[in-house]
């Protein structure tokens, strides 16, 4: 079936004014011999056949919720979404609007990314947001185009952490590969047990960016200030990827010094959708506003002396600038910028910290139960979060094997991206974990190495 | 009449959703030294979060409420069912490094959608990593650079692109310190072919060509376009923001194209969002498909009697590399773009590119009298008009705040740049015929009110809950973000 409102009869009437015969007709400027081709696709279906086929595809898929039992995080978190996030984000005048180019009547849209502006900078502790980006992984390519623009090219080295996510770091290879940069520090055979310092010596006149995670890739918590201030001291910036989750409880790196604040919004009231689509927020610094890509709404007044909102700076992007333009960036995420606010919003403050105290309080207790087993324990000393790497005496493909027949999804095998990790798995435990589930994990472990 | 925003509702101790208590023994957070002080965020009830947002929708105009002929930008309609697909438990909760085995249904759903894209298009080969048309852009002029390094073709540096292109376009080649050579439209609205010869040699990188082009009007020369490129060892870039013009119509791999974006927010119907999530998978011929992104959704294990096939990922062999994180924009764009595709079939998406294409000459007839068309000849799925009216000082922008106040969205405004106070319009196929004919009816009366009562047009809106917007305040307070008020106490 199509979606087409127009009667054979309005059809022709149509045509008739127009001056062409057929619908065909319409086509002339097309190469003949390429016109019309065959396309080999399925026949069509009506509504009832198509939502049955969909059912069946999803059904055949083991979820998270029913099916299978998840302790796998790695950059998407299984969290709790209160129905109010969907029941707006169903509104027709939200998701069928697009960019609010014409805000006397946008303002819904323009209004609701404003707000997501103002609490992601509440959250981060920076000054200023954007609308969003792709997700976390792009937006920390686009804090290295920032930077790249704020030294006007002078600069050419980015020092990446080793413990910023693995696909980050590969996203960010990608994007730099016409800018004659040097990518420093990513090196998955760096020694992982390093403090952040560690990275000091890399930072030199020549850096125009340090990326660090947090909490970094293994979960761990760090306070940046003294790298940060180290970089600084060189005249660099510093770009902290952030767990938004994690940011109700820890220390902002907005008072850690930080000049952007880039992360996965993901785990603020988006569904995981198999990776996507997700979120990518940037924050950043007053200063830096000029450097910075994607839209940007801010508050004005309109002719009746309304204050109201519009897109703004618009002269920074590729429809004015075009290839001088600080990204080629065109849309945001907006719609999921809008269920990242009502999802803030309708937990607010303390439900945030709720949602993350239980992450902690459940991912440690999943821990300590672990690393009582005979043979396994926790790879790193340092404080964490809600994820943890924990050393196996056996292949983690064999222990999440037999965790998967007792329908549990075991943890991220860190040997896949680090060497110094083989039989290390990547746990990650959110407040949808229940206790019953933490020690069914751990009995199976148990289980699987008696 | 104005909303207050979610920070001005705050009310210290108000609640909305809230969470059980911690069903496990208590741990000390780490050393205060690590934690923050305060986390000013807004506390509102549920009911005080839903009237808000409720509130807020109704400013918004969208195609739900009214007809959106923002050219280049297909704002058709989105189908409700997509809705329904999208959310069902199998997509929204699974974990994008599930796996395999347990995401069968996932990945046979990109393995078919990238084998229909490819129908669709004639390329050999698809991704459906990138995020968003711009995204996918990015990811072809990658390509297409890596594919020269790799002959060790070192000294291609200049990309073609027509003055009528998308800003994207000359952006997406910038980010890679590619030269942006211009190339100027003849009088037709096509490719000036002098100008183009005149830049066509060792030194292109390729082509950028959005065809239909932004006039909306389908290149009568453009296999001699595609021939001059590529005898100078360039590749094809196909823009496929227009792609609503040409399902089943002509297929851009069939062309001579070597690589094109597909947004599946425009084609196939995945809603705008108030701006995205986008959807943008990238096609390709057959010399550029060991370039793609990983990965790859491909068969790992064939089909064996009763067996289903094994889908898994695959890596191309000389790969750009990663766009992003995970798998491209799943659930919010594959599944709705497929479930779109299949209830379509391919006579379908034959009537969709037809209708598109009648309903734009459509309005043309109905508008050409009064409104001058500077390449008048049968367009696509839109066409561009300048927007002002003789013997009067009434500008493009006037014309579209007029429209708002009777209940339309207007055009696209001053793009593209090669038009006097461009109007661009694209009106797609699920509107009827009597919407195009109010549509027209009211252009016209616009610009007998130009004549008339210049004033009313040119301090237009008059009806919308706000007026015009003082950009210039805006760009120079930079108020970017609000808080808590200062006086707030949460304790």
């Amino acid at each position: 079936m199509t979606y087409i409102p127009i009667s054979p009869k309005e059809r022709d009437a149509m045509l008739a004014t127009i001056g062409v015969e057929s619908l065909d007709a319409l086509f002339q400027a097309v190469p003949a011999k390429y016109r019309f081709p065959q396309m080999n696709l399925p026949p069509a279906l009506t509504e009832m056949e198509a939502a049955s086929l969909l059912a069946e595809i999803a059904s055949s898929n083991e979820n998270t919720r029913g099916d299978l039992i998840s302790f796998l995080g790695a950059g998407m978190y299984n969290h709790y979404i209160p129905s109010v996030v969907d029941h707006i984000l169903r509104r027709g005048e939200f998701y069928t609007a697009y960019t609010p180019y014409q805000p006397e009547i946008s303002q819904g849209t323009l209004q609701a990314i404003f707000e997501y502006q103002s609490l992601m900078t509440a959250l981060t502790g920076m000054e200023l947001s954007n609308a969003s980006h792709y997700d976390g992984a792009t937006a920390a390519a686009e804090a290295v185009n920032l930077a790249f623009a704020n030294f006007r090219g002078k600069r050419r080295k980015v020092v990446i952490s080793p413990t910023v996510h693995p696909q980050y770091r590969e996203t960010i290879r990608t994007y730099t590969q016409g800018m004659e940069l040097t990518l420093a520090g990513d090196d998955a055979a760096a020694d992982l047990q390093a403090a952040p310092e560690a990275l000091t010596p890399l930072i030199d006149v020549e850096t125009a960016l340090v990326i660090v995670q947090y909490p970094d890739f293994f979960g761990r918590i760090f306070d940046y200030t003294r790298l940060i201030e180290a970089a600084h001291a060189q005249g660099a910036l510093v770009c902290v990827v952030a767990n938004p989750t994690a940011l109700a409880l820890f220390k902002t790196p907005g008072a850690m010094g930080a000049d952007i604040v880039v992360g996965e919004g993901q785990p603020l009231g988006l569904p995981m959708w198999f990776g996507g689509p997700s979120l990518g927020f940037f924050t950043t610094r007053k200063q830096y506003v000029h450097k910075m890509a994607g839209r940007l709404v801010g508050e004005t007044v309109d002719s009746r002396g309304q204050r109201s909102y519009v897109l703004t700076l618009t002269a920074r992007e590729q429809h004015i600038k075009r290839e001088k333009a600080t990204s080629n960036i065109c849309t945001n995420q907006g719609l999921l910028a809008l269920a990242s606010a009502v999802y803030l919003s309708v937990v607010g403050k303390n439900g945030l910290k709720q949602v993350a105290n239980l992450c902690y309080q459940k991912a440690h207790y999943a821990a300590e139960e672990l690393s009582k087993i005979p043979g396994v324990g926790l790879c790193f000393p340092q404080p964490f979060f809600h994820e943890f790497a924990v050393c196996f005496p056996k292949p983690v493909a064999e222990i999440n094997e037999h965790l998967l027949e007792h329908g549990i999804i075991g943890g991220y095998d860190l040997g896949q991206d680090y060497p110094a990790l083989k039989d290390h798995a990547l746990i990650a435990v959110t407040e949808m974990n229940t206790r019953d589930e933490i020690d069914m994990l751990v009995e199976v472990v148990k289980e699987v190495l008696s | 009449m104005t909303e207050a925003t979610l920070f001005e509702l705050s009310s210290p101790g108000r609640a909305g959703v809230t969470f059980p208590e911690p069903d496990v023994p208590h741990f000390d957070l780490p050393d205060e030294s690590l934690l923050r002080d305060d986390l000013p965020l807004p506390e509102l009830a549920e009911v005080d979060v839903v009237r808000h947002y409720t509130a807020l929708s109704r400013y918004n105009y969208s195609v739900d409420t009214g007809f959106y002929p923002l050219g280049s930008c297909t704002m058709k309609y989105n189908p409700k069912i997509n809705e329904d697909t999208c959310r069902l438990p199998g997509f929204l909760f699974t974990h994008p490094l599930q796996p395999i085995e347990t995401v069968q249904g996932n990945l046979l759903l990109m393995y078919q959608l990238q084998e229909w894209l490819k129908e669709i298009s004639g390329f050999a080969a698809v991704t459906l990593q990138p995020a968003a048309g711009a995204h996918g852009e990015f990811t072809g002029v990658l390509m297409m650079r890596a594919y020269h390094k790799a002959r060790g073709d070192h000294k291609r540096v200049k990309m073609l692109i027509p003055d009528a292109a998308h800003g994207t376009n000359p952006a997406s080649a910038g980010m890679l310190g590619m030269t942006v050579k211009v190339i100027p439209s003849d009088s037709r609205g096509n490719v000036d072919l002098d100008a183009l010869k005149a830049e066509c040699d060792d030194t292109v990188v390729g082509m950028m060509l959005t065809n239909p082009n932004t006039l909306g009007l389908f290149d009568e020369n453009i296999e001699e376009v595609i021939r001059l490129v590529r005898d100078c060892g360039g590749l094809m870039y196909g823009d496929g923001a227009n792609l609503n013009a040409l399902l089943g119509i002509v297929r851009p791999g069939d062309l001579g194209f070597d690589v094109m974006h597909f947004n599946l927010h425009k084609t196939f119907a995945v809603p705008h969002g108030g701006g995205g999530p986008g959807s943008g998978p990238v096609g390709v011929s057959e010399r550029l498909a060991d370039f793609l992104p990983a990965p790859l959704v491909g068969i790992l294990e064939e089909a064996e009697g009763e067996t289903p096939p094994l889908y898994g990922f695959v890596t191309p062999k000389q790969t750009i590399g990663r766009m992003k994180a995970f798998h491209g924009h799943f659930g919010g764009g594959l599944v709705r773009a497929y479930t779109y595709i299949a209830m379509h079939g391919a006579d379908g998406l034959k009537d969709v590119s037809q209708y598109a294409v009648l309903n734009a000459n459509y309005l043309a007839a109905r508008l050409r009298e009064t409104y001058k068309i500077p390449f008048d000849r049968i367009c696509m799925h839109e066409f561009v008009m300048e927007g002002r009216v003789e013997g009067t000082d009434v500008r493009a922008l006037d014309i579209s705040k007029r429209l708002m106040d009777y209940n339309f969205h207007p055009p696209t405004n001053y793009f593209p740049l090669i038009v006097r106070e461009a109007l661009m319009i694209e009106p797609t196929e699920t509107e009827n015929k009597d919407t195009l004919d109010r549509f027209a009816d009211t252009l016209i009366k616009i610009a007998e009110e130009s004549k008339t009562n210049p004033e009313l047009v040119k301090t237009a809106p008059h009806t919308t809950p706000f007026g015009r917007m003082d950009e210039v305040k805006a760009a120079r307070e930079l108020v970017l973000c609000c808080w808590l008020p200062e006086n707030y106490s949460n304790e």
